[in-house]
């Protein structure tokens, strides 16, 4: 019980073997893709002995397929992968970029989409990015696997849906319609390096005259957990996108809203600026179906 | 505590150490392989001063469990040089005064490598943001980016 | 100006002696220095920003197998107040009690025990296992607060100094201090327009990427050595030594190469404990700081209130200035407000001023100097009401300036009168600036500031070697923190006339070199640069010698000339000239080898004024400041090596722009700092900055052989208010708080 171990399991099997054998045990056990987050915390806040299961060596968290009808990102692919994926960039750019922003690229060189939503931080920059792409989990669990949309995912600060005995394998996007388009941005006070102060993920479909025919918002680091924000996403539809509908949208992510205040900023400004990003991201989402029709 | 074998290679040659389970990248280089020239700034991921490549990629050492390095390839400062003398971005960073304090150069060349590993010709913008994982305190990066710059203009010419 | 003095060596750009190893990896740093059987050293820290120590029990700590000793403040010797340890910050028992707590807990983060252990994790497993109890007191964390009269007291002996009169109750205001000219309320009188504002600015950390390190070894006759990263090494070994009660002569402190200080590493924070516990355990601990304890427990620079007022006529002339200034001290005395006080005013003719200071103990960590300690903060109130002024007398910002300037001969606010100096070179050189003529971005905002630094001088030694081939080793005893091996190398060449690449200068440690104040006050360059410069023209007068020795002629019909013995003109000897490589193949026949030496208290330390100016533009819907250019002007004196002086400039504007726009000490109300990382404490990225335009301006100082005016700290001090004045001119807001934050200056354009 009181020291580290460290186990890499090269299959599904062997990996829920572990933590079956620890939830069984009662040894605590914690998963490991990327490590960016991992690390600091075995560094600082929780220095506590545990299992360690790296899943990276596992054929499904490496996989990144890209289908006539459904894209799947493994759950331990590296931002900087992806971000090399052209056609993967092609197709969701907005998610791509959401995925480069965490961090610098020494930390792009690890970081993983798995990561980022397991570690259920509410301003994980890649959660509203997949929120607004109609992201699903593909869970490898004990009883086989299932599936859940990234929305349900993080169910409090720092806690996931995951029970003791299940692992992320992967992300499940559905290959985006033609005239779609999709953005991530957030703010943060320098240019690289911070936490999302406020952060808004939009996914558009627009018909052959310009109007929004689909439309999915994702909100972050605005309340304890990211949102998907169906009144922005109304607001849209059926517009054709212009200030008015990006405006009415920007005032349902901060009517969904219900930040804090703290060392990255102050609840009047995640509201006001959650608002401003919903606004930006709608537009380049917007020009981005618009061009890719 | 039961250390794990790790077997890897570093600069070109097979290395192995044994380490702790929980031990980080960067302590076994320092601490057990006496690697010295990998800094550690701040032991978060947030300054870059442990910057290595593994396997073509630029990664934090601080942020890699050491067991993680089994069968993987790295390159640190020390493999950055090669018998024929400096490579020409640390021959840069020395013309361009690119230093002062020196903490945080051994991260800064190896960061800058691994960028114009993938991209020759980086313009400005691309390399304040690639290096923006970096930390200098005293330069105001302005010396360093145009060190890496004129690295990037002398590989291209000897190319 | 620049005076047509035509240079061999000095004003070029050759590389660093030290630069190769410090661009392979091979430079050792203070984490970098491992001894056979070694111990780990750990601090334990209080988890209270204001509390009472009742006691300490180490015994269980002590019983874990892998524990080697652990120490208290109670292991400590008795320290008394009233010995100052020089420039190593301050009052010997102030910092005595810094380095390890005694009765009382006076910040989060304070040490209250050490233990040094076989392996960190057990070290670590140690402070756990250390019983502390305390009583938690209420902390006061605001300056201003900490002044009023029922503020919680964190030292029931700490009275007021300077008063006119001794109080009678103890108080949070460590001391008070005035400086003023002229009648101040008369000055007012006469103004056309008075403007006046109230600016703080939190507190911020020097943010230096290498954490403290030391390792310490103590033998068996109580002979210790200590390996650290220090600005000092003799000021360190001075502060060990009281601290411990230890004779100087058995302390010999090794300076490893520096990774970054400014003005944080002049202070001892782990060197007494390591020795201590070295000393216990009879074999060597090394202490390496986290990032975290780094930021919790280490000197950042006072949060500050300044409050300014001026007066002026139509015409721009100042009537007069006055200033209130409250300064934080951390948990001990020591806050810069003196040099607060004395720099306000400095680059101004003035008839008549009052400044009033006050330094305030609060529950955070003591201050220790950040680059011009005192100055940005008291400047940035000074250049931002100057600011408003100019703006009122529709007059260029540099105008005004101008019109007030200090020049040659004026009276300084702290006393002297000034000798020849640069700020009317710097404003003009600035309003010719092709940034400051070029027209400004549509929405962006410029803003302009000076800035000033006193500079000092103090003791330095150094020492001169002629190898037996005619190369030369120059021997002194300051960190190198910016190239300034190179600075001394190019001074050394250029004294004795030889190519630069024919000297190198090394660092010596305690034993191996003299006595040098440590790597502060910027006056590594202007004091140790003299004394090499002495110690050259030492090995000179001693070559000079030699060789009339040799031609059998006087000493006097000898001359150096580019690096040779020459026979002085007129003088008939049919002699070849002799080179430093003949002399030194020589010096066996006539008289042993060749070795120069100087040691000085440098006097004369030239002032260095600054113009900044910068250009940015501010996000009006998320209040996010984007840098579009920063032009930084500095008198030199002489810029030895020109790079290092600009990388001087572009380091100080950036370490101001991040305090300007992000930086800050972030506290909850029990005084935890919230941001005690790179994460959150957002010191500038490369990403953040654009190229920093820099031009040196050289007016030179005439106590300096070679005119050097000291250029590390100025640079600091104008971008505060530079930035303040131009985010005021792109969104049409005066903000006086920093820093400029974009929740702030949302706020600010009523974004709520």
């Amino acid at each position: 019980m009181g020291e580290f171990a460290y186990v890499a399991p090269t299959s599904v099997a062997d990996a829920i073997d572990v933590l079956q054998e620890h939830a069984r045990s009662g040894r605590r056990v914690q998963a490991l893709a990327g490590g960016t987050d991992l690390l600091v915390q075995l560094r600082g806040v929780d220095k506590a002995p545990r299992t360690i299961v790296d899943v990276k060596k596992i054929e499904e968290t490496n996989r990144l397929d890209i289908g006539s009808d459904e894209i799947y990102i493994g759950a331990a692919i590296p931002s900087a992968l992806l971000n090399e994926n052209a056609e993967l960039k092609a197709l969701l750019p907005g998610l791509v970029e959401a995925a480069d922003l965490i961090g610098s690229s020494q930390i792009q060189g690890r970081a993983t989409l798995g990561g980022n939503l397991c570690n259920a931080s509410p301003a994980a920059d890649t959660t509203p990015a997949m929120i607004a792409n109609r992201g699903v989990c593909v869970i490898a669990s004990g009883g086989g696997s299932r599936e859940m949309p990234v929305e349900a995912f993080c169910t409090g600060v720092g806690v996931n849906a995951l029970a003791a005995d299940e692992f992320l394998l992967g992300l499940k996007f559905p290959r985006p319609p033609a005239r779609t388009g999709d953005a991530y941005l957030r703010f943060i006070p320098r240019t690289e390096m911070d936490i999302a102060v406020a952060g808004c993920g939009v996914s558009l479909t627009l018909d052959d005259t310009g109007v929004c025919t689909a439309a999915r918002v994702g909100i972050g680091a605005v309340a304890p957990t990211p949102l998907r924000v169906d009144a922005a996403a109304e607001a849209l539809l059926g517009t054709g996108v212009g200030d008015a509908a990006l405006a009415a949208a920007g005032v349902a992510c901060t009517a969904a809203s219900s930040p804090i205040s703290d060392k990255r900023g102050t609840v009047q400004y995640r509201r006001k600026v959650v608002a401003v990003l919903c606004r930006r991201a709608g537009a380049i989402a917007r020009g981005r179906a618009l061009g890719a029709a | 505590m039961s250390k794990i074998h790790v077997q890897t290679t570093i600069n070109g040659e097979q290395v192995d150490f044994l380490c702790p389970p929980q031990q980080s990248l960067l302590e076994a280089l320092r601490e057990t392989l006496g690697m010295l020239g990998t800094k550690e700034g701040c032991g978060t991921g947030d300054c870059g001063a442990c910057s290595i490549i593994l396997n073509g990629r630029l990664v934090c050492s601080c942020l890699m469990l050491a067991a993680e390095a089994q069968g993987q390839e790295m390159t640190t400062i020390e493999g950055i040089a090669d018998a024929d003398g400096l490579h020409v971005l640390q021959e840069k960073f020395l013309e361009h005064a690119a230093l002062q304090c020196g903490i945080c150069t051994p991260g800064f060349i190896v960061a800058a490598k691994a960028l114009l590993d993938r991209d020759p010709n980086p313009d400005e913008r691309t390399i304040r943001y690639w290096l923006a994982g970096n930390l200098c305190r005293c330069t105001g990066y302005d010396k360093i980016v145009r060190a890496v710059q004129d690295a990037a203009q002398q590989l291209a010419y000897e190319a | 100006m620049a005076e047509a003095v035509d240079y061999q060596v000095l004003g070029t750009r050759p590389v660093r002696p030290d630069g190769v190893d410090k661009v392979t990896g091979r430079a050792q740093f203070g984490a970098d220095q491992n001894l056979p059987n070694m111990l780990h050293g750990k601090i334990l820290r209080s988890p209270h920003a204001h509390a009472r120590i009742k006691r300490v029990d180490l015994s269980k700590a002590l019983a874990m197998d892998g524990v080697c000793a652990a120490v208290t403040g109670a292991d400590f010797p008795t320290v008394a107040s009233g010995v100052s340890i020089g420039e190593a910050g301050g009052d010997v028992m102030d910092i005595a009690h810094n380095v390890m707590a005694r009765d009382k807990a006076l910040y989060h983060g304070h040490a209250v025990a050490a233990v040094a252990a076989t392996s960190l994790e057990i070290a670590e497993q140690a402070l756990d296992a250390i019983d502390v109890e305390y009583e938690v007191l209420p902390p006061v964390l605001d300056v201003l607060q900490a002044m009023a009269p029922a503020a919680p007291l964190l030292d029931e002996n700490c009275f007021t100094k300077n008063l006119p009169e001794k109080p009678d109750k103890p108080s949070n205001v460590a001391s008070v201090m005035a400086l003023s000219r002229g009648d101040v309320e008369a000055g007012f009188e006469q103004a056309d327009l008075v403007v006046e504002g109230e600016y703080r600015i939190p507190m911020a950390h020097q943010g230096y990427i290498e954490p403290h390190a030391c390792t310490a070894t103590v033998n068996e006759e109580g002979k210790a050595t200590v390996w650290c990263c220090t600005q000092g090494q003799f000021d360190f070994r001075t502060a060990i030594a009281k601290i411990l009660d230890w004779k100087v002569g058995d302390m010999k402190v090794v300076p490893s190469e520096i990774g970054g200080g400014f003005g944080g590493k002049t202070v001892v924070y782990l060197e007494p404990v390591a020795v201590l516990l070295s000393q216990r355990a009879g074999r060597p601990v090394k202490m390496v700081m986290s990032r975290e304890e780094v930021f919790r427990a280490t000197g950042p620079t006072s949060g500050t209130v300044c409050r300014v007022k001026v007066g002026a006529k139509q015409n721009g002339r100042i009537t007069a200035a006055k200033a209130w200034l409250a300064y934080e001290s951390g948990a001990f005395p020591g806050a810069p407000v003196g040099p607060g006080a004395m720099s306000i005013f400095a680059p101004y003719d003035l008839e008549n001023f009052l400044v009033e200071g006050h330094e305030v103990r609060v529950n955070k960590p003591k201050v220790a100097a950040y680059r011009a300690p005192g100055a940005p903060q008291s400047m940035h109130a000074m250049e931002v009401a100057l600011d408003d002024l100019a703006r009122q007398l529709n007059m260029d910002p540099l105008d005004l300036r101008m019109v007030n300037a200090a020049d040659e001969g004026t009276q300084a606010p702290y006393g002297p009168k000034f000798p020849a100096i640069g700020f009317k070179a710097c404003i003009e050189a600035a309003k010719k600036h092709p940034n400051y003529t070029a027209p400004l971005l549509e929405g962006a905002g410029r803003g302009v500031a000076a800035g000033f630094w006193f500079n000092v001088g103090m003791q330095s030694s150094a020492e001169v070697r002629l190898n037996e081939d005619g190369t030369v080793i120059v021997m002194e005893g300051n960190p190198d923190i910016g190239g300034s091996r190179a600075s001394m190398s190019l001074m050394a060449a250029e004294t004795l006339g030889v190519p630069y690449e024919q000297v190198k200068t090394y660092v010596g440690d305690t034993e191996s070199t003299g006595f040098c104040n440590l790597t502060g006050g910027s006056r590594t360059t202007f004091a140790t640069g003299m004394a090499v410069v002495r110690a050259c023209e030492d090995i000179i007068a001693q070559c000079r010698s030699r060789a009339a020795a040799t031609w059998g002629v006087d000493e006097e019909q000898v001359e150096w000339r580019d690096g040779q013995a020459v026979p002085a003109p007129g003088v008939n000897a049919d002699v070849n000239p002799l080179s430093l490589a003949d002399l030194a193949a020589g010096a066996p026949r006539t008289g042993g080898p060749i070795l120069g030496r100087a040691s000085l208290n440098a006097q004369g330390a030239g002032a260095s004024f600054s113009v900044n100016f910068t250009d940015l533009k501010v996000d009006q819907e998320t209040g996010a400041v984007e840098v579009l250019s920063f032009t930084a002007v500095q008198d030199a004196g002489k810029a030895i090596h020109p790079a290092y002086v600009e990388g001087q400039m572009q380091g100080g504007a950036a370490q101001g722009l991040g305090w300007a726009l992000n930086e800050e000490y972030i506290y909850d109300a029990d005084g935890v700092m919230e941001n005690a990382g790179f994460l959150d404490y957002r010191v500038p990225v490369a990403s953040d900055l654009p190229m920093i335009d820099t031009e040196i301006v050289e007016v030179r100082n005439p106590s300096h052989p070679y005119g050097v005016r000291g250029v590390g700290e100025t640079p600091i001090v104008a971008p505060l208010a530079a930035t303040a004045n131009a985010v005021r001119d792109a969104i049409g807001i005066r903000i006086n708080d920093l820093p400029l934050s974009p929740p702030r200056i949302l706020a600010a354009l009523g974004g709520e």
